[in-house]
């Protein structure tokens, strides 16, 4: 997959990738992304939330064999960030020493480049994690 | 309620097959099963297979096989569950003879995945997981597999070491399997030195990309007498469950439970009317050492936590009181994807007719367990020698 011509693909997600807008049910049940119906209690009265982006990771690994498209990045860290209102996000971890990537680390959200494609190709952005900047 | 009896067994060698397509490869464990059954005609055909379309740019696997194998105007489709696709394909052929809609039912398995580029492997591979929230970030399947290792080896106090004692087994199990693309044993040590793919997770915690096709013939015992099969070739698939679970990882009510499997595991149980301590082998679906822990915590056969701990008190071999993956499962057999499930069933019922190279002596009573996605798409098969 080198050129995707369907750019509205990823352009339908800018708002859940750059600002981490989740979902909360009428029960209160928060999760990320935002789903049609909430997993926990099946209530179809979702609003949109923005999550604070503040969380720890749970568990990551180096990926040293990417899927292409991300060969440029290799090796990268991706994590399991448990965010402070309870769901878990599936993200790269950036601006870290791989060696210093520990349980419970906090991190926070930053927008970063996600992938390019070539020539004439777009541009992705999206979430990652980064230790806090003081 | 009908019973359903697989009367024909076939597969190809797993492996590099650089002189084959996906439709010789198909052909051929399709003849082979049903020469096996001595029959001549089949009267509906299920195709397990997972990514066909990137891999070799072909879909309508249905119509493609069935003609190519042959078997006239027969009613033909693909069934994809991600990796279960094997497993899932089995069930729908069993769930047709069941249903008195079809009587001799073929179901084969195949996937054809040497003729891309390991990275575009690793790509169509992550296409089972969620393309926007995990694909997307860069997510290789290995690493979503290898986010729960770490998380279960921290959870329950194992370390590398004892997740390699899984690939340690299949492959002493599959030194014997003339089928198996790895036909030789290996030390811990070759385990612990492979280099690293996604932390922690070492290239031999992991099944290889690769090609391959296995085949079943599936009919009613009434049937299968009819057309003059002898009995000691029938296997009865006596349970069946599937379910599945979120697709994304991070949406786990549990990263350590795969209920999808639990649940699946519970419903093939009560339609066999067996629990995990009558079932004389598994053919469990380790794609990574992890999963076949994982697994065994699922399918009740080690308590929450202790899965990793069989491999370590030795019970998993052959002649242990819990044997698994007796033809060396996805690590040393390999796993051409959606085939698996299929060689899965064709390695059940060769461990079920006492003609297995690695035969689990006495064995009556054997389970398949097929995985899709991270653990969201799961079969379990129970089989029974009749």
């Amino acid at each position: 997959m080198s050129r995707p011509m369907q750019v509205s693909r990823y352009w339908r997600h800018f708002r859940e990738k750059y600002r981490l807008i989740g979902g909360k049910c009428e029960n209160g049940h928060v999760h990320f992304p935002k789903r049609p119906i909430c997993p926990v209690c099946g209530s179809r009265e979702i609003e949109e939330v923005e999550l604070s982006g503040k969380g720890k990771v749970l568990s990551w690994t180096i990926i040293r064999n990417p899927p292409s498209g991300f060969e440029y990045y290799k090796p990268y860290p991706l994590a399991l960030i448990e965010l402070e209102e309870g769901p878990i996000v599936l993200a790269q971890l950036t601006d870290i020493d791989p060696e210093e990537i520990d349980f419970g680390m906090e991190v926070e959200v930053v927008t970063k480049k996600i992938r390019e494609f070539e020539e004439d190709g777009i541009i992705l952005y999206g979430y990652k994690f980064r230790p806090p900047v003081k | 309620m009908k019973k359903a009896v697989i009367i024909g067994a076939g597969m190809t060698p797993v492996g590099e097959h650089w002189k084959l397509a996906l439709r010789d490869l198909a052909v051929e464990a399709v003849f082979n099963a049903m020469d096996d059954a001595g029959i001549d005609k089949v009267y509906s055909l299920y195709v397990g297979n997972m990514i066909s379309g990137p891999f070799v740019e072909q879909e309508n696997l249905g119509s493609l096989i069935a003609d190519w194998a042959g078997l006239g105007n027969i009613p033909a489709v693909k069934i994809e569950a991600a990796c279960a696709s094997g497993g899932a394909a089995v069930q729908e052929g069993v769930k047709a003879v069941l249903s008195g809609l079809e009587d001799v039912v073929a179901v084969v398995g195949v996937e054809k995945m040497t003729d891309a580029w390991p990275n575009d492997a690793t790509r169509y591979l992550a296409y089972a997981a969620d393309a926007e929230w995990e694909l997307f970030h860069g997510a290789s399947f290995v690493a979503l597999n290898a986010l729960v290792m770490r998380y279960y080896m921290k959870t329950h106090g194992y370390t590398e070491e004892d997740l390699a004692l899984f690939a340690v087994n299949a492959h002493t199990n599959g030194a014997k399997n003339p089928y198996a693309m790895f036909k030789r044993s290996i030390k811990l040590e070759t385990v612990l030195k492979s280099p690293y793919i996604a932390d922690p997770l070492k290239l031999f915690d992991a099944s290889p990309v690769c090609d391959g096709a296995a085949a079943v013939i599936i009919t009613t015992p009434e049937k299968a007498k009819e057309l003059g099969v002898p009995k000691e070739k029938w296997v009865e698939v006596a349970g069946m469950g599937r379910a599945i679970d979120t697709i994304n990882l991070a949406n786990r009510e549990d990263l350590l439970t795969l209920k999808a499997a639990k649940i699946a595991a519970e419903r093939a149980y009560k339609m066999a009317g067996v629990e995990p301590k009558d079932i004389d082998f598994f053919e469990i679906h380790d794609a990574f050492t992890i999963m076949a822990a994982l697994s065994l915590e699922a399918l009740g056969v080690a308590k929450k936590g202790d899965g990793a701990k069989l491999a370590r008190e030795g019970q998993i071999a052959i002649d242990a009181d819990y044997p698994i993956q007796t033809m060396g499962g996805l690590k040393a057999r390999g796993h051409p994807v959606g085939a698996t499930g299929v060689y899965q069933t064709v390695e059940a019922v060769l461990q079920l007719r006492g003609e297995a190279p690695n035969q689990v002596p006495n064995a009556e009573v054997g389970l398949t367990q097929n995985i899709g996605g991270t653990g969201s798409n799961i079969t379990v098969t129970v089989l029974r020698r009749v």
